[in-house]
Order: structure tokens, then sequence, then C-alpha cells
């Protein structure tokens, strides 16, 4: 919190966080917060309610258009826990932004007699789903799956001069810019259905889970976090198979002769085009490659709240960095296969020594119990993500991005990505502008409008990203207890202490994190704050980034350890610390503006601490 | 010859405990069970009855403490003075003599000075009545049989201090029924010892190992002269979740002349750890037998040997603190598994 000038006063720990009202739009950035609908914006009542800054999710200033994420899961997030599973003691979650910044507040029910109500309807719906887990988790891996068909199949935007012949003929009866309008609406309702689908599981599922979790920390005060999350990890996760992909393409190109192609400092289109003109044995490759893209290169590098975290298949560079390891190691002998049958009896051999050292048969059926109810919904708690927030927002990104490229092209501005400055709702009244325009003959109005709009957003996402924004806002309540907050942010009031007090102990030289991964390890920081500067890791170095992403795992064979500002210690980031060995402190707060790049830190995964030894 | 009061550790365990007391009891139990135990022999409870007739013979023993007042203490002060000289200087029979020296002499093998810890090991001593636990002596590094006989005498004798007599009267514990046992054993030179529980001394948690040491013989840490370093390792897991290390400004080392002495730790090596993390990992797993060994939480002392690194279990009790305490269970099963999640859900209850 050492810069929060110009965007409002800091935390005062006698009184609690500013008030949402103390809040200012940063000077020039107005018309840029007056994008955002107006049920977005901070209104005079919200002072009265408690906030923080979601910096898990989003944790850099969301753009115009990117913040339809914030309004579809709030939207499904709210119906699961108020309508359909009805939680007894709260009901959605409410949002607002202000400089970019998404601040959300929970809606917890107080009233004896109406959380009596609801657990009532609670137990009918939500028991319901516990047991009948298995069969509705596959009816909804089919409903997922069709979603994603759908959205697969919607067609390219264009606009041709004349209506096709064909179409004419045919008596359709529709002309072709009546299909952007239809494609656009298909493209929005189906990010707004997937979301329902996010959340069908997901409370129940985290509930369940922290039941178990809950028990351990009873039964083993001492027991830490990580090791919980080991007894129900799942062995053959979705999340793991993209890397898996890899090591699995490391291993083709040995075999079939082809590793010499692959050179760190090549592009993966150079590596690509050396392979094809390889003859025979290269083109096997690359035919491989196509059959890992599909499903699994649909993995995006960020959390998929953001257009511009790209997927594997959008962006080539990611994977094909990890390539190069895998082969030497390969070529040293090694399997690189995940020894899943070894995995597993692992993990039930920890579940059964624990089970042992409880204090009695009564603990244990308890015990036997809860655990057997975190592993039936675990496996959607993890899976989930690479159908909702990877698979499918790279399509939707991608079919918006496919927008841009047209409005572009009939110079609404200048890029496709231009297109997520506007909001969903401006988008498409440019849509129906140039509609019209193809119909009228005359030209559209938007190119006199939207490039100066533009400029003027992405200059205040700059100017919002430069301030730091308070983690919280307004009253601090005495307990939190909102199962939703305590479950997806880890949000408790001993955290809201320790923000409240950040402004202190700056100087020491320790930070302090999640403890993910176990060990210990000295090296240089390299502290990455975007995607693109990956290329600057070199083996040896200690990661510093923002948030750790499995879909960064294939680096994680170069790092030799990870520190990330955000995240938990049941994040898949700090699952594959582990998975790789590798020492990891998640969710500082602060590293990546506390640590300087090169700088030697000494990793203690176990402790949670990182010292800076310079 | 025929052993009559002295065992070796492989031949007792715990049921022989009135006749080698608790201690040694618990040695031989642990030999038995295949953990690292230096080898040793216990002089048994009746090499002491023995003694004592003898010692009886010329004046009461036995009948004088009973008789004493518990409060009072110049009395209990007078005779506890005449009655330690009596057993200290009292000769032993011959044939006593001959069988304990005999067996030092298997125990010491080529070397007749190797030293050895002569340790009490009261029948009373290590039971639930845990206080009782320390009044006697231990004699650490003693060198030849003569010094060894001698403290056996001082491990008897101790059972007339004036904390024996004065505890026992307050307790009207009959006083033909105290006796003691004393353990003979190779002495481990340590270059780190300290104790370990099985049970987090804490927090009460089963799943994790405290464990305490510092430099040199265990003797520092446990008589409390020294703040050892502490960790906290995950019993299962292994996991080490606490390291800290202290400053340990002094360690007990031993003589060449025999017994030990307090020195100063060198600058460098005071905040050093005093165990590898393989170490640690070593004594997890010592302790995890010791535990699974007994059914039952344990404190444990032990030692690592300074020439070869070796670990040696040096004792092992039944912790009292947190077992006597369990609560109630932490959850019992429930009719529909899915109430459980009301935990979470239901708010705060």
């Amino acid at each position: 919190m050492n810069d929060t000038n110009g965007v409002g006063p800091a935390a005062d720990s006698a009184r609690g966080f500013p008030l949402p009202s103390s809040l200012r739009t940063l000077a020039g950035t107005e018309s840029a917060q007056a994008a955002y609908p107006y049920y977005m914006q901070f209104g005079p009542d919200d002072d009265e309610r408690f906030w923080f800054y979601n910096s898990m999710h989003f944790p850099e200033p969301m753009c115009a258009f990117d913040m339809v994420t914030a309004e579809a899961a709030y939207c499904a997030l709210g119906a699961a826990n108020t309508r359909v599973h009805c939680l007894p003691t709260t009901l959605g979650i409410d949002y607002r932004i202000i400089n970019g910044r998404v601040y959300i507040g929970g809606n917890a029910v107080t009233d004896p007699a109406e959380i009596a109500r609801r657990t009532v309807e609670f137990q009918k719906r939500a028991f319901y789903y516990y047991e009948n887990w298995e069969r509705l988790y596959a009816q909804w891996r089919d409903k997922m799956m069709r979603l994603i068909g759908d959205a697969q199949s919607l067609a390219k935007p264009t606009l041709p001069e004349f209506e096709p012949l064909a179409n004419v003929h045919a008596g359709r009866g529709i002309a072709s810019n009546h299909d952007l309008i239809d494609i656009y609406n298909k493209t929005l309702e189906g990010y707004f259905r997937m979301w329902h689908h996010h959340f069908e599981f997901l409370l129940l599922g985290y509930g369940a889970y922290l039941t178990f979790f809950a028990f351990c920390k009873k039964a083993f005060p001492e027991i830490s976090d990580q090791t919980v999350s080991r007894m129900v990890a799942g062995i053959d996760a979705e999340i793991f198979r993209p890397d898996d992909e890899l090591r699995r393409l490391a291993r083709c190109a040995v075999e079939m002769g082809v590793d010499a192609h692959f050179q760190e400092e090549r592009t993966p289109e150079a590596i690509m085009s050396s392979l094809s003109a390889a003859g025979k044995q290269g083109e096997l490759w690359l035919k491989e490659l196509q059959v890992s893209r599909d499903p699994w290169f649909n993995i995006n590098v960020g959390d998929g709240f953001y257009h511009y975290h790209r997927s594997w298949n959008d962006d080539l560079t990611m994977p094909f960095a990890g390539i190069p390891g895998y082969i030497a190691r390969v070529k040293a002998g090694e399997t690189l296969t995940r020894p899943v049958e070894r995995l597993r009896a692992e993990r039930e051999q920890l579940v059964a020594d624990y089970r042992e050292l409880l204090g009695s048969d009564e603990e244990r059926a308890a015990y036997d119990q809860m655990i057997s109810l975190a592993l039936r919904v675990f496996p959607y708690v993890e899976g989930h993500k690479f159908y909702c927030e990877h698979w499918y927002t790279n399509l939707f990104f991608n079919k918006i991005r496919e927008f841009g490229a047209l409005l572009a092209a009939n110079e609404f501005f200048g890029h496709e990505s231009d297109a997520f400055q506007l909001t969903h709702y401006e988008l498409q009244s440019a849509i129906i502008d140039l509609m019209t325009s193809w119909s009228t003959g005359s030209p559209p109005r938007g190119p006199a409008r939207w490039p100066k709009i533009i400029a003027e957003r992405r200059a205040a996402l700059a100017e919002w990203a430069k301030h730091e924004t308070p983690p919280a806002l307004g009253p601090v309540p005495d307990i939190i207890d909102d199962p939703a907050i305590v479950m997806l942010w880890g949000i408790t009031r001993e955290s809201l202490n320790a923000w409240l007090n950040s402004g202190t102990g700056q100087d020491s030289n320790e930070i302090r994190g999640f403890a993910a991964s176990n060990g210990v390890v000295e090296g240089p920081a390299c502290v990455i704050k975007s995607v693109e500067e990956i290329g600057r890791l070199r083996q040896g170095d200690i990661l510093v980034c923002q948030i750790t992403n499995p879909t960064w795992a294939p680096i994680f064979q170069k790092i030799a350890a990870a520190v990330s500002d955000i995240g938990g210690s049941m994040s898949h980031a700090a699952i594959v610390a582990r998975e790789f060995g590798l020492p990891a402190v998640v969710g500082t707060g602060n590293a990546t503006s506390r640590i300087k790049n090169g700088q030697r830190l000494r990793v203690d995964g176990g402790r949670g601490v990182v010292t800076i030894l310079d | 010859m025929l052993n009559r009061h002295v065992s070796w550790f492989a031949d007792i365990g715990l049921q022989d405990r009135p006749r080698v007391g608790g201690k040694g009891g618990s040695l031989g139990e642990l030999q038995r069970a295949g953990l690292p135990v230096p080898p040793g022999f216990v002089v048994a409870t009746s090499a002491f009855e023995q003694s004592l007739d003898a010692i009886e013979r010329a004046a009461p023993v036995r009948a004088s403490v009973a008789t004493l007042d518990a409060q009072d203490l110049p009395g209990i002060q007078a005779l506890s003075g005449t009655l330690r000289n009596r057993v200290t200087e009292a000769d032993l029979p011959p044939e006593l003599i001959e069988e304990i020296t005999a067996a030092h002499s298997t125990l010491c093998g080529d070397d007749p000075k190797q030293p050895v810890a002569v340790r009490s090991s009261a029948t009373t001593e290590d039971a639930s009545d845990a206080s009782f636990a320390g009044l006697q002596d231990t004699y650490l590094w003693v060198r030849g049989a003569d010094q060894m006989l001698q403290m056996i005498r001082s491990c008897w004798a101790s059972l007339y201090s004036v904390e024996s007599i004065s505890y026992r009267r307050q307790r009207q514990f009959p006083e033909e029924n105290v006796a003691m046992a004393v353990v003979v054993q190779r002495m481990v030179d340590a270059r780190s010892a300290g104790v370990m529980f099985t049970r987090s001394p804490v927090t009460g948690d089963r799943s994790v190992i405290t464990i305490e040491g510092s430099w040199g013989l265990g003797s520092a840490v446990v008589g409390g002269e020294v703040t050892p370093d502490r960790w906290v390792v995950g019993k299962i897991t292994g996991e080490i979740s606490t390291r800290d290390i202290s400053d340990k400004a002094i360690a007990h080392l031993p003589r060449s002349v025999g017994g030990i002495e307090t020195v100063a730790v060198d600058e460098d090596q005071r905040r050093t750890p005093c165990m590898s993390d393989a170490e640690l990992q070593s004594l997890r797993e010592i302790a995890r037998k010791v535990e699974r060994y007994y059914g039952r939480a344990q404190d444990i002392e032990w030692a690592v040997d300074r020439a070869r690194g070796e670990i040696f279990l040096l004792q092992s009790r039944p912790e009292t603190v947190w077992s006597t305490r369990d609560a109630a269970p932490v959850a019992r099963a429930a009719d529909n598994p899915s109430l459980h999640v009301m935990s979470i859900f239901g708010g705060r209850s």
C-alpha cells in the first residue's frame, strides 16, 4: 500500500478501510470509468457495506469488454447460492468497479428464522446433489461438451458484398447482416450459460472439501494445508493433461528422430516449418501435435478472465518453450510418464496413515464419511476449470476477436483487439451500426466515434495499472462466516487484520505467504509480470510472479522455486510445484513489487517464507 | 556362573519392572523391538535387597525411615545423611561384586575404561506417578569397574536423599516395597542429543513429532541448562514445519578423567542447527517405530554418536499430559454423511 495517492486515503487500522465514497476516479479517466454499466458503479448506499478487492480473479484493471466475465460469473454464482441450492447463510455476491478494479461484497443471511427456512430448502437440494454426484457430474460433462460444440459451430462473422446466390435461390429469407447479431447474441448467451454450468457444482464441491479440511485441522491442529490437499487431489486430473501432452510430444520427437529441430532460440513457426520440410518423420510429429492440440492446448496462460491471456493454441510459444527441456530429459533416459499408480498408492497410504492416528473409532467413522464425500466431489473441483475457464473462455474471446477483425476491416478502429475496449452493449451497438450500414449502403457511423474513445480507455487502463488500490473498503465485519467468501477467496478476519497492518513491517527482508510446497532453496529472482517475459527465465532462477498458473507447468522444469502474489495452498500452481518437487510460497500479496529482478532469495516452502538476501 | 542379580537388556521387558525398574524394563523392551539402544545390563532390585540386608544387620534402615514424620525436616535431614553414608560406604557381598564386574567386563570389551552411564531405575519411577521420576540419580561417563560399583551404591543411596524420603513419607509409601535397580549402559559420546515427543506438547497433535536437541550430551537439554533447537516434523509426511534454531551457549561434554563438564560452545557453532534434515528424518522413523510398538504416544530421549553419526535411543516413556486430557471426538459419524457439510454451510452454531 505504498501508492494510494490519487486513488483514496490509505487504510487506517484504527477505523477500518476507506469508504467507497472516498475513492476517486483517477483524474482524466472519468469517461472510461463511466463506460462501465450503471449497476457496477459505487453508489451512496454502498458505504454501509464491506467490500474487498477481488485481486485473486482480477489482478489487473479490467477493460470494458472483459467485465462481462464478472457480470456473467456473479449472475450465475448468485443464482446458485440464492435460488438454486439456497445456501442457508448467504445470498449472492455484489460487485462494483472503480478505476478498473473489481470490488465484491457478500450478502449474508443473519435472521435465524430465515436461515432455518433456507436450511430446509438447502438440504433438499444440496444433499440430492451429494447423493447423486456421479450421475449429475457425468450429465454435466455432456452438457459442457454440447455447449463447447455449439460455440465451435458458430460461423465466422462476415459480410459479403452481395448475398450469396445459393441463399437467395434456397429462399433463405434472412440476409447475412442478420447473422451477425445472431452469432453475437449466441456467443454472449453461451458465455452466460457456461458460467451457470460452472457454478452448478462448485460451492457444493468446495463445501464438501472444506468440511473434510476443517475436520483435519481440528483433529490434527498442526497439519499443513498442503497435506490435506494431497489426500484428496486427483491423480489424473484434466489440469495435468496439457503438460503430460508436452512430455508425450518430447518422447515422440526423440522416437521419431526429429528432436534436433527443437532448439531453445527458435520460434514455434521456425520449428514447425523445418519439421514439415523434414519429410515423413517431421510430418508424423506434426500430426501428433495436432492430436495434443485438440483439446489439450485449449488452456490459457492466465486464469481465463482476461481476453489477452491467450491459449497455447493461439500462441505456441509457451508449450514449445517446454519441449526442449523435456527432450533433454528423455535423452537422459527418463520416461517422463507420471507414475499414476504409485501416486495413487501414495495418496491412499497418506489417507490410511492419518486415519490410524485418530483418537478413536468414532472419529475414524466420521473421517471415513468426510473423506469419501471429499473424494467424490474433488474431480469436479479440479476438473471444471479446464472446460470452463480455459476451453470455453478461449472460444468465447476468439469469437469476439473475429467480430473485432470484421469491425477493424470496416474501419471502426485500428485493430481487432480494440473491440475489447467496448462493453458488450457497446460492441453490440457497433455491430448493429455495421449491419445497418451494410443494409442501407451508407457508411457506418462507428469509425467517427470509436477510435477516440478507445484511445481514452487504453490510456485510462495504463493509468489505473500504475496505482495500487486498497485491498478492502468500508466497515470491517466482526467475523466473516460467509462460506462463499471464505471458500473462494480465503478471506477471514485474520487476513483482514493482516491487510490493515500491511503498512508496517515493509522494511523487513522477509515476505510471508502460504506454504505451498516443501523445501528450502536459494537463487536469483526472476520477476515476471506478464507472460511475454517468460523468455527471460534461466535455469535455476526463482520465479516471482503475480499468479502462478498450471499452464506454466513447462517452465517449472527450469526454475528452482516459485513465489506468487496470489493463490492459496490448494491452488493448482501449488499442486504443480509439489509435483515437480519445487519449494513454493504463494499468496504473498506483494512479492512482485517488493522483490527486484536478480536479487538473491531464499525460499522456504515449508514455512511459507521468502527472504531477500541482498 | 549363574546370573542371579544381573540381566542383559535383551533378556528383559516391561513385565520385569518389579525386578529391573522402569528404566531398565523400558530399555529392554526397546532393544527387543529392534530399536537402537546402547548395550547394557541391569543390576536388579535383588542386588539392592541383598546389600541392604547386610547393612540392616548392623543397624535398622527401613524401620528407622518408617517411623519418621513427613513434617519433621530436621529429622529427615539427619537420618538421610547417616543412611546415605552407610549405603555408599557399605561393603558389597563378594559374589555380587564378582557378578557385576564380570558383566561390566563383557560390556566394555577390549577397553576396561570404556565409559558407561550408571542410571537408577526405580520400581516406581516412570510409572503413572510421573513426578517421582527424576528424583534418582544418573552418573555419566563412568570409567572402570571400581567407579561403576561406587556409582551403583550412590544410586541406591539416592533412595535415602532428603527429597526421596520426604516424598515417600508424605504419601505414606511402605518402606519394605522400596527398592531400586540400576542400569549400566555403554555411554554414547554424543555430538548432539535431546528429546522428542510423538505428540505435540503444544497442541496435542498426533500427526507431528516435536524434536528438541542441542550440542553434546542430552543432560544439558533434560536439565534445562540450554535452550535447545526445536523442530516440528510431520509424523507421516516428514515435512519440517517449524525450525527454531536457538543460541546454544553451553554443552555437556565428557571429561577425560571421567564424569562430565559444562563447556562454552564455539561461537560459530552456537547458532548452527545441531541436527541435519536427514538426521531429523531418521529420528522421525525411530519415533514412529517406538510409538507403534507401544501403541501410544511417547516421550523419547535420543543421542547422535559423535564418531559415526549413529542415532541411539536412551529412554522412552509414555506421554502423560495429553493422553489424560483427551476429550470428546472431533466428530462422529452422521446418519446421512451429507449432514457433515452443515458445519460449513450452516453458519455459526
